[in-house]
């Protein structure tokens, strides 16, 4: 097989790429970048046989391939439909695929119960951005929203169920990179929810993984649940020696607080590949039992993108000017007037939030605020 | 030279005539005005006394609302904090538990709840971010202290009186500007 591969040449909203066969629309589509990559809720390229459920990715297919120009009929998934030589794809440029996608997103946020302000998820969760950006202001559902019961998943996974789109994504996850699978899809149709068939912790290995694919907030970190909001937290690259994973993770700090671990995540909102070259999934160890700021050596604070709201506040590169008082007043320091600590309730010293196995509840706010 | 504004006067400079070296007139004329004024209306009330109706966009302090059962709205979102353009809101959320069902609307609540009067600059777009009706602007002042830490508004400085225990409080409290 010395020969060299064959390149198939496909356009994206007018952007011509050169890929190898077998490359699906969607990876072709992120090969160029930018604003044509169709959004994707399920598809996740780092677990085999994951895509073809959420219908965000459609596309318009105007020419199927060189040798037979025809446009495909319907419009594709394009995360399941691979590239012809010759095709031409339209995403953005295509008012019928825009259309499409604001239905499918309708759709998602039909059983959605939209409750973002409780959601530990609000501010890094996909649904979040693909309504903002595709989605209708209002709902014309006028029934109820499904309800589950409630499965317990453990001391490190929190489930709500009422949350998931059911992309699949954890299912695949346990499957690939944990070594037991507990957990899945129970039931059809409006019926279907991720539960354990009978009840059971998710606590093998690799399962805390399914925390960062969900591109929701149906599977949430149990440990950092309700203890502060992703976007007051300040997230800094850091890594340690771990035997089981790669031990590259991204810290989620307050202060010298750490309140949550999370993997390496990359503009898709996938798991980074680590520095040996695979992808960066993280052990439970890491992810819910090192959160000391000891435990960790800080690389810095990562990169966040400038439209997202977890940039608030965070201004890398930032010096701070020297303290010029001092001097002026021949070493005196000017009298601080109130020292805020003495007065505020929040954020007392002695109550280390991240310490706390779970979310903090009324009796660990000792004085009384019923 | 040309005038800088079309209102330049140009400033008499000729000898006073009689009736103006007498003064009395001039004087008679300003006593006059001064009379109507004393007879007029006035601009000024004796406020602590007398109060002015607030307008219906006026923000004041701040006051955490409670739904028609009594149970607290807020859900510590943080949507408040982060519209904050003078970072004064700080607050730290909870979990409910089994019992609390009566004290707090949603699964979350605040636990703490914190406004630095210090720092407010009464803008109220934490009311425009609240997205659970949960904070507003009363039609009240800040109270005047000479102590700094008086100044730090927790959440029993906050939150408005209970609509069942102290229904009279509560309907004070919520004035015309929250949403009913």
């Amino acid at each position: 097989m010395a020969e060299e591969k064959k390149l198939f040449k496909v356009t994206i909203d007018n952007i011509t790429i050169e890929v190898e066969p077998g490359t699906s629309i969607l990876n072709a589509a992120r090969k160029i970048g930018g604003d044509v990559v169709p959004p994707a809720m399920c598809y996740y390229s780092k677990l085999k046989d994951s895509g073809g459920k959420c219908r965000t990715c459609l596309v318009r297919v105007a020419a199927g391939s060189t040798a037979d120009p025809r446009p495909m009929p319907k419009l594709v998934a394009s995360c399941r439909t691979n590239v012809m030589d010759g095709m031409i794809v339209e995403n953005i440029t295509s008012p019928a695929v825009q259309e499409a996608r604001k239905g499918v997103v309708e759709f998602l946020l039909i059983n959605h119960p939209l409750d973002c302000p409780i959601c530990d998820q609000a501010g890094e969760c996909h649904l979040q951005d693909l309504s903002y950006e595709h989605g209708a202001e209002s709902t014309r559902y006028e029934f109820n929203r499904r309800t589950f019961k409630k499965h317990d998943l453990g001391p490190y996974i929190q489930l709500h169920m009422t949350r998931c789109i059911l992309c699949y994504r954890c299912v695949f996850t346990a499957d690939q990179v944990t070594n037991k699978r507990v957990h899945g899809v129970l039931d059809r149709g409006d019926h279907s929810e991720i539960a354990t068939y009978i009840e059971k912790n998710l606590n093998n290995d690799f399962i805390g993984n399914v925390i960062d694919v969900c591109p929701v907030g149906a599977l949430t970190d149990k440990t950092f649940r309700f203890k502060n909001r992703v976007w007051f937290t300040k997230p800094v690259d850091a890594h340690r020696n771990c035997d089981k994973c790669c031990g590259e993770v991204q810290l989620w700090m307050r202060g010298d607080e750490v309140f949550r671990v999370t993997a390496r995540k990359d503009e898709y909102g996938e798991i980074k590949d680590s520095s040996k070259g695979s992808t960066g999934w993280i052990c439970n160890e890491c992810r819910f039992e090192k959160k000391n700021a000891s435990d960790w050596v800080i690389e810095g604070l990562s990169n966040i993108s400038r439209h997202s709201v977890i940039s608030q506040g965070k201004y890398p590169g930032l010096v701070k000017p020297n303290e010029t008082v001092v001097e002026v007043m021949n070493g005196h320091a000017p009298r601080l007037m109130m020292n805020i600590h003495s007065v505020s309730e929040v954020n007392k010293p002695e109550i280390e939030l991240s310490k706390i196995a779970g979310p903090a509840h009324s009796s660990d706010f000792n004085s009384n605020n019923a | 030279m040309p005038t800088l504004t079309s209102r330049a006067k140009q400033v008499d400079r000729r000898p006073m005539s009689l009736a103006e070296k007498l003064y009395l007139p001039a004087i008679f004329k300003g006593m006059a005005i001064t009379m109507i004024h004393v007879f007029k209306k006035k601009a000024t009330i004796n406020y602590p006394e007398q109060k002015r109706p607030f307008s219906p966009v006026f923000r004041g302090l701040h006051i955490l609302n409670r739904d028609e059962e009594g149970r607290e709205r807020c859900t510590a979102c943080g949507l408040c904090a982060v519209a904050c353009p003078a970072e004064a809101i700080t607050m730290e959320g909870a979990e409910r538990q089994p019992g609390e069902e009566h004290l707090y609307r949603e699964e979350k609540y605040a636990a703490k709840y914190e406004i630095n009067m210090l720092r407010c600059i009464f803008c109220g777009l934490c009311e425009e971010a609240c997205p659970k009706d949960a904070i507003y602007l009363s039609e009240t002042f800040a109270p005047s202290n000479f102590n700094r830490a008086s100044f730090i508004y927790g959440k029993e400085e906050l939150r408005i009186p209970h609509p069942k225990e102290d229904p009279e409080g509560y309907k004070k409290a919520l004035g015309n500007r929250a949403k009913k």
